[in-house]
């Protein structure tokens, strides 16, 4: 019981981080030009792609920083051609037009790559297990995952906090006009934070990809998961998701009904791992209803 | 930007003349369903104008959320998918003979089912606009994606729920068996349902759900609760969602959790933008072409999405008005009666965009089969042609037509431009008034 936990916590943790990461770029993007970018995680499944493409040819290392380059420059050629087009028709406009690219990239993928998943593999230097505990083993991967997580972390804080560039963008953020009067370029700094973004998503991607997967469906699977963690970008992110893993795998076992009887013949049979996937929409939903300024500071549309 | 067409300086002539041609479009409207059929009557041209007319419904209901009342929601296909299911329960208790529904009612029960849960999820929902509700209608939508897979008596599981229409009873001894049977229940109900949304859009709450949209603080200023205005719309989207997917329970006899899935939901997101969201034949005319352009596409290509989806993007880009606010666009030439000085300009440019767009599919074409379908053969059948996409020849080919057409656009769009603007200038005596010199 206490490895299970234990490293179901651990799982979690990695996926909280990947989350986290996926979840920065967009908290970013939305906190400075009020875009909630539908296509972010449509460019975390051009970062896996891209780097299982390039991983073929030059190996996964040079793909690891390749990658989500390329990403990051789709981003911003995204942002000059198509956003900042759209951005005086309002809000509205903005998010459609997001869900409209996030429409043609998963098609996009599925002209180049095909339907079916890719074996995007682990790399050879880091398949191997790290430690064991009892019978389980922590493979070594997540525990790089988690240091690349973290590092991405220390340095976006570092770059927002400690840097001039840093200081422009938070400046951006609450005060555009002012920022634009001392002779910065406001635009280009949107466009250069929705490059980082965008890079970022693709990083998540290039490093999630062989453990989650690399399928043309990967983006809608974490599309709405990523708003989620948005709203609750923490610790508090990471507990749920280890108590959901946790518990929800340990009861699946069990078959625990959680209803019994009632008009409603399936309630009666609904386990705690059947509900489990529903808990992040409900909590999506209840954040919205309650605090939608939550995610978005103090800035309600 | 609503479709008022009564001027308040003009004439009570004028208007009289204006209502009595609206009521005129509305008959010839009618007409024009009733006779369709004997005109196109193969098997697949019925099918589609089945999927059309239900198309057309659901994405009238959709323009009434995000056309007239400014909210973008992901997630109307709820109402869609929950009043088909419910329609398609019912069918399946009535053609057991548990109650007494035949088959022409079965739209309005679905239409009930999508009102109950639009009163259900609207109640919260509605309470925010913008973006974060668009983010609310996103969770419903996926939150009803997860329950599909538990409640599996309701939902079907993965097979979904089927029914057979011709079990259920008979009213005034009309059977349902064959499509162009169905096709008349269809166009009744798109009838019924269209007069119905384009009332709504003119009663007083229907007018409010225009103000709400374009400036909810002074709408309650006014003395409105921007919420319930925006509840009562939602219901009322949900209402006629609902009545599209009972029309769909019958015409299909089967439902699945995918028809109310977000892709359902972005499908009908797409073809009411393409179509235009600023006026009311705008989501007709899209539902209209989507579907076709979906069923045609489908019939030559696996990435009709991805055409679809180009399109839409160029629609969001270019002109965000639609294809119908491109249409009212030509509205003054049409009546300077200079429409016709346009055709030249705009035959040629259309021309040269359609040599670019051949050369885009032709090398997306190329690049799906190299990429994906590995060692089947080394030819494809494109436009009507063999092509070796292996070979250099036909890359540089396509590559030329789009070259060629691009920047063909680009010389002769300015002068479609200016010809558009030339034609649609008022009449010399009219701007003489406006500006207040005297004509020559």
């Amino acid at each position: 019981m206490f490895q299970l936990i234990f490293f179901s916590i651990l799982n979690g943790l990695v996926y909280g981080m990947l989350l986290f990461m996926l979840s920065s770029g967009l908290t970013l993007i939305f906190g400075m030009m009020g875009v909630l970018n539908f296509a972010h995680a449509s460019f975390y499944m051009l970062g896996a792609y891209f780097a299982f493409t390039l991983g073929l040819h030059l190996g996964f290392w040079p793909a690891l920083v390749i990658a989500p380059v390329l990403v990051g420059l789709l981003g911003a050629l995204v942002e000059r051609q198509g956003l900042r087009r759209v951005h005086g028709f309002g809000h509205i406009a903005e998010l459609i037009f997001t869900f409209g690219v996030a429409i043609l990239i998963e098609e996009v993928v599925q002209l180049v790559w095909g339907r079916p998943a890719k074996s995007y593999q682990v790399p050879a230097l880091l398949d191997f297990p790290l430690f064991r505990v009892m019978s389980s083993s922590f493979p070594a991967y997540k525990a790089f995952m988690l240091v690349v997580a973290i590092a991405i972390f220390g340095f976006i804080f570092v770059i927002l906090t400690r840097t001039r560039a840093g200081l422009i963008i938070q400046a951006s953020l609450t005060h555009p006009q002012m920022v634009a009067m001392l002779g910065h370029n406001v635009p280009r700094v949107f466009m250069v934070v929705f490059g980082i973004g965008s890079a970022l998503a693709g990083l998540a991607g290039v490093i999630a990809g062989p453990v989650l997967g690399t399928f043309p469906g990967m983006a809608q699977v974490l599309g709405s998961i990523v708003f989620v963690a948005s709203l609750l970008i923490g610790i508090v992110q990471t507990f749920a998701v280890a108590m959901d893993v946790s518990v929800g795998g340990t009861l699946a076992a069990v078959g625990v009904p959680v209803a019994s009887g009632g008009a409603l013949h399936d309630l009666w049979k609904v386990t705690i791992a059947q509900v489990a996937p529903i808990l992040p929409y409900v909590l999506l939903v209840l954040m919205l209803i309650v605090r939608p300024t939550g995610l978005f500071g103090t800035r309600e549309t | 930007v609503s479709t008022a067409t009564t001027r308040p300086f003009a004439g009570a002539g004028v208007a009289h003349a204006a209502r009595a041609r609206r009521y005129g479009l509305w008959v010839a409207a009618a007409v024009g369903l009733l006779v369709l059929p004997q005109v196109v009557h193969t098997g697949t041209a019925i099918a589609i104008m089945n999927q059309m007319g239900i198309a057309v419904v659901f994405a009238l209901s959709y323009n009434m959320l995000l056309g007239q009342g400014g909210m973008l929601s992901f997630g109307h296909a709820v109402y869609f998918g929950l009043g088909g299911f419910i329609a398609a329960h019912v069918l399946n208790l009535s053609g057991r003979g548990a109650i007494y529904l035949p088959v022409p009612v079965l739209p309005l029960i679905g239409g009930l089912g999508g009102l109950a849960f639009a009163i259900l999820f609207g109640s919260f929902s509605t309470r925010r606009a913008g973006t974060v509700f668009a983010m609310i209608s996103l969770g419903v939508a996926e939150l009803m994606a997860a329950s599909s897979l538990i409640f599996d008596r309701f939902f079907g599981g993965e097979e979904g729920i089927t029914t057979n229409r011709s079990k259920a009873p008979l009213l005034l001894g009309l059977p349902f068996t064959r499509d162009r049977e169905v096709y008349y229940l269809i166009a009744f109900w798109l009838f019924v349902a269209a007069l119905a949304m384009y009332a709504f859009s003119r009663t007083p709450v229907g007018r409010m759900a225009n103000a709400v949209r374009d400036n909810p603080e002074r709408a309650e200023f006014v003395g409105y609760s921007q919420n319930r205005v925006r509840l009562v719309s939602f219901c009322a989207a949900g209402f006629f969602a609902g009545i599209a997917g009972g029309l769909f329970a019958v015409n299909y006899e089967i439902l699945t959790a995918e028809n109310m899935g977000l892709t359902a939901s972005g499908a009908v997101l797409l073809m009411t933008y393409i179509g235009g969201i600023g006026s009311f034949v705008g989501p007709i005319i899209g539902a209209v072409v989507f579907t076709f352009l979906q069923s045609m596409l489908s019939d030559y290509t696996g990435m009709w999405l991805l055409y679809l989806g180009i399109l839409f993007l160029a629609t969001v880009l270019f002109v965000p008005m639609g294809l119908a606010g491109v249409l009212m666009l030509h509205a003054p030439a049409w009546r300077a009666r200079r429409i016709g000085r346009l055709v030249g300009p705009y035959l040629l440019t259309g021309a040269l965009a359609l040599v670019a767009a051949v050369g885009i599919i032709g090398l997306l074409e190329m690049i799906h089969f190299v990429a994906v379908s590995e060692g089947a053969g080394t030819t494809k059948r494109l436009f009507w042609m063999a092509i070796a996409p292996r070979t250099l020849t036909p890359w540089l080919a396509f590559a030329a037509l789009v070259v060629v057409g691009a920047l063909g656009v680009r010389w002769t769009a300015p002068r479609a431009a200016s010809a558009f603007a030339q034609a649609s200038r008022p009449p010399v005596a009219v701007r003489a008034a406006a500006t207040g010199e005297a004509g020559l």
